[in-house]
C-alpha cells in the first residue's frame, strides 16, 4: 500500500520581516535579512513554502566578559575589549550574519555608562560591520528610556531591530522605533498571552505589525528549553491558525541561556567523567540551538563559533527540499 | 465564527426607503459599518415589497461591491435574483437559501456548482418545520447529502436549523441547539451549521440580551455562523468571549481588541 504523507492545511502564514538598510534604502549596510513568510510548521517543505532559511545572529557584548570560560572566550581573543572588533571578527571569521549588540555596560548596577557612551558604541559598531544590526538595552526599564532612543538614533535608517518592548515598558522604546525606521523586538516571560498582549500594546501605538519580532525568553537545554520550546510551537501554531497578534517572526538568545549551564562552562577538571570541555560547551549550545529550530525560530542569537558553524551547517541540510 | 451582517434588508425601513429611491450612500454606509464591526460576510436581502427583485438586487450587489469585498450572502427565495446576485457578487458568496425540499435542490444546488457558492440550507420540507431535533437532522441529512452528490463539499453546506420566536415557541431554541450538535457528526468533514439569530427575540422586551445569551448559548452548541447584527457591540463581545472560553483564540488582556485587529486585516 502506498504511504500518503499526511499534509496540514494552515490558514495563515508568519510576516516577513526584513532587517537592515542597504543605501539603496537609505542606510549603509552592506548586506539584509529577511526572516518568516513560513506557511507551515518549519522544515516541512512538502506542507507549505519557508521562503527565508532562519538567520544566526552572533552576540557581542560592550563591556569585556570576565565571567566566561576559557573554551568560550579563546577563539575571540583580544577583541573581546572592543565591540568593533569583536564584530568585525564574527562576521568576517565566524560567518555571523547579524550582530546583536548587547548595551550592558549601561546597567546601573555595573559601569552605568551614559546614552552617549552607548551612541559611540553603537556608531563604532555600525562602522566596523555591514550586517543588520540588532541592539539589546540592559533589561532596567529606566535606564533603557534613557538610552535606546540614543541607540535608535544614531543608528535612524539602518533598519535596526531594537529590543525590547516589556508589558510594563514600551513606549519609549516603540516611539524611538517609530521616529527612526527601526523594527521592535517585543518580549514575554515565556507567556503566550503576555506577548500576544504585548504587540496589542506596541501595534496600539501605531507601529505596524509587521515591524515585530517576538522574544519569550529563552530556556537552555537542561534548563525549561522544554517549555520555552512548548511556547514557541503554540504560537506558530495560532500564528498559522490566523492569529495575526501572534503572526510575528520569534528569536532566540540561545548563548548566554545556555553557556549558564554547569554542563557547557563546568571544566574538565570537576566533571572529567562528561568529557573534554572543549567540544561539551560549543555542543550544548548547537543542541541547544538546534532544538529551537524545530520550535519555530526565526533569528537565533548565538556566542561560540563552533556551535554557529554547527547550527548553519544544520539549517543548510534542513532547508534542503 | 462567522458573523454575516444582517442589516442590509429591505425589511428595514431606511434600507426600503434606499432601494425605492436608488440612494447609494445609506447601502454603502451600512456595508462599511458591519464590515468595520466584524461582520465577515454581508447578508443582502431586497425585503418582499420589491416589484422587481432581480433588478433590485443587482443594483444593492453592485452598489455594495463599490466599497467592500467582503463575501455576500445573497438573500432570496427567487431564482432570478438569486442568478443575479451570485454573478455580481463574486467569489465566496453565500446562496440564502435553500431547504430540504427536493424541487429548491434542484435549482440552488446546481448555482452553488457553477459560482463556487456556499449554500445555506433551511432544515423545512413539504411537510413544513419538524417540531424537534429528529426530524430536523433528518433533513439536513438530506439537504447534505444532495449537495454532495451536486459535488459540494459538507463544508460549503450551511445547516440552518430555524430558530422561532421565543415569546411564543419557547421550546425552539432547546431543539435548535441539539440540531446544531448532532449536524457536527452527520459526515465528515460536518456541514457547518447558521442560525438567523434575531429572530429568537422578536416582540421581546428584551432583544438584544435574548440575542446575546442565545448566540452564546449556540455557540457553545458548536455553531459555525450567524446572521445577526454586527453593529450590536455587546453580542459581537460575548461571541469573542465565547469563543476565547471554547479556546478558538488565545487570551491576552486585551483580547477584544486583538480580535478586532485579526478581523481589520483580513
Amino acid at each position: 500500500m502506498p504511504f500518503e504523507i499526511p499534509v496540514e492545511k494552515w490558514a495563515a502564514a508568519v510576516n516577513e520581516v526584513t532587517i537592515g538598510a542597504t543605501s539603496a534604502e537609505g542606510g549603509t549596510r552592506t548586506s539584509t535579512v529577511t526572516v518568516g513568510g513560513e506557511a507551515s510548521l518549519p522544515f516541512l517543505h512538502f506542507e507549505g513554502k519557508m521562503p527565508h532559511r532562519p538567520v544566526v545572529a552572533m552576540e557581542v557584548l560592550d563591556i569585556e566578559p570576565t565571567t566566561w570560560p576559557e573554551v568560550l572566550s579563546r577563539p575571540f581573543g583580544k577583541v573581546l575589549s572592543s565591540p568593533a572588533d569583536w564584530a568585525k571578527k564574527c562576521v568576517q571569521e565566524f560567518g555571523a550574519e547579524m550582530v546583536s549588540l548587547n548595551l550592558l555596560s549601561a546597567d546601573p548596577d555595573g559601569k552605568n555608562a551614559s546614552p552617549d557612551e552607548v551612541a559611540q558604541t553603537v556608531r563604532s559598531v555600525l562602522q566596523a560591520v555591514g550586517v543588520p544590526l540588532i541592539i539589546w538595552g540592559t533589561g532596567k526599564a529606566d535606564k533603557d528610556n534613557e538610552i535606546m532612543p540614543r541607540a535608535s538614533e544614531v543608528s535612524a535608517g539602518e533598519n535596526c531591530l531594537l529590543g525590547t518592548a516589556t508589558q510594563d515598558n514600551y513606549k519609549t522604546i516603540t516611539a524611538a522605533c517609530i521616529a527612526d525606521g527601526h523594527k521592535l523586538v517585543t518580549e514575554a516571560p515565556i507567556d503566550i498571552n503576555i506577548i500576544k498582549q504585548v504587540n496589542i500594546l506596541v501595534t496600539e501605538m501605531g507601529l505596524d505589525a509587521s515591524r515585530i519580532v517576538m522574544y519569550q525568553a529563552t530556556g537552555g537545554l537542561g534548563y525549561g528549553m522544554e517549555y520555552a520550546y512548548s511556547i514557541m510551537e503554540r504560537t506558530r501554531l495560532a500564528a498559522l491558525n490566523g492569529d495575526r497578534m501572534l503572526s510575528m517572526p520569534v528569536l532566540a538568545v540561545v548563548g548566554s541561556e545556555a553557556w549558564k549551564a554547569k554542563e557547557a562552562r563546568g571544566r574538565e577538571q570537576e566533571f572529567p567523567q562528561w568529557g573534554p570541555a572543549e567540544k561539551r560547551g560549543p555542543l550544548w549550545e548547537a543542541a541547544t540551538a538546534n532544538s529551537f529550530l524545530h520550535a519555530a525560530v526565526d533569528i537565533l542569537v548565538m556566542w561560540h563559533p563552533e556551535a554557529v558553524a554547527q547550527v548553519k551547517r544544520a539549517i543548510d541540510d534542513l532547508m534542503k527540499e | 465564527m462567522l458573523i454575516i451582517g444582517e442589516r442590509i434588508n429591505g425589511m428595514f425601513k431606511d434600507v426600503r426607503q434606499a432601494i425605492r429611491d436608488r440612494d447609494a450612500s445609506t447601502i454603502q454606509r451600512l456595508a462599511r459599518e458591519q464590515v468595520a464591526a466584524g461582520a465577515g460576510a454581508l447578508d443582502v436581502n431586497v425585503g418582499p415589497a420589491s416589484a422587481d427583485a432581480a433588478g433590485a438586487m443587482k443594483w444593492l450587489v453592485e452598489t455594495i461591491r463599490q466599497v467592500t469585498k467582503a463575501p455576500l450572502a445573497i438573500d432570496t427565495t427567487k431564482r432570478d435574483a438569486m442568478l443575479a446576485g451570485l454573478e455580481l457578487a463574486g467569489p465566496g458568496s453565500v446562496i440564502n437559501s435553500t431547504t430540504g425540499q427536493q424541487e429548491k435542490l434542484d435549482v440552488f444546488l446546481p448555482m452553488a456548482v457553477e459560482h463556487g457558492a456556499s449554500i445555506i440550507g433551511l432544515t423545512i420540507d413539504e411537510k413544513g418545520v419538524p417540531r424537534d431535533e429528529t426530524g430536523r437532522v433528518e433533513i439536513a441529512l438530506k439537504i447534505v447529502a444532495a449537495a454532495a452528490e451536486a459535488g459540494i463539499e459538507p463544508d460549503r453546506v450551511y445547516i440552518d436549523a430555524i430558530i422561532l420566536p421565543m415569546n411564543c415557541m419557547q421550546e425552539n431554541p432547546g431543539h435548535v441547539f441539539k440540531t446544531v450538535r448532532e449536524c457536527k457528526m452527520l459526515s465528515d468533514p460536518a456541514p457547518k451549521t447558521v442560525i438567523g439569530l434575531s429572530n429568537v427575540s422578536q416582540g421581546t422586551t428584551k432583544r438584544e440580551l435574548v440575542n446575546r445569551i442565545c448566540l452564546v448559548m449556540a455557540i457553545a452548541a458548536g455553531l459555525d455562523a450567524a446572521v445577526a447584527d454586527a453593529l450590536d457591540t455587546e453580542l459581537m463581545d460575548a461571541m469573542i468571549t465565547a469563543e476565547l472560553l471554547l479556546s478558538k483564540q488565545i487570551y491576552c488582556d486585551d483580547y477584544l481588541v486583538a480580535w478586532r485587529k485579526s478581523q481589520a486585516q483580513l
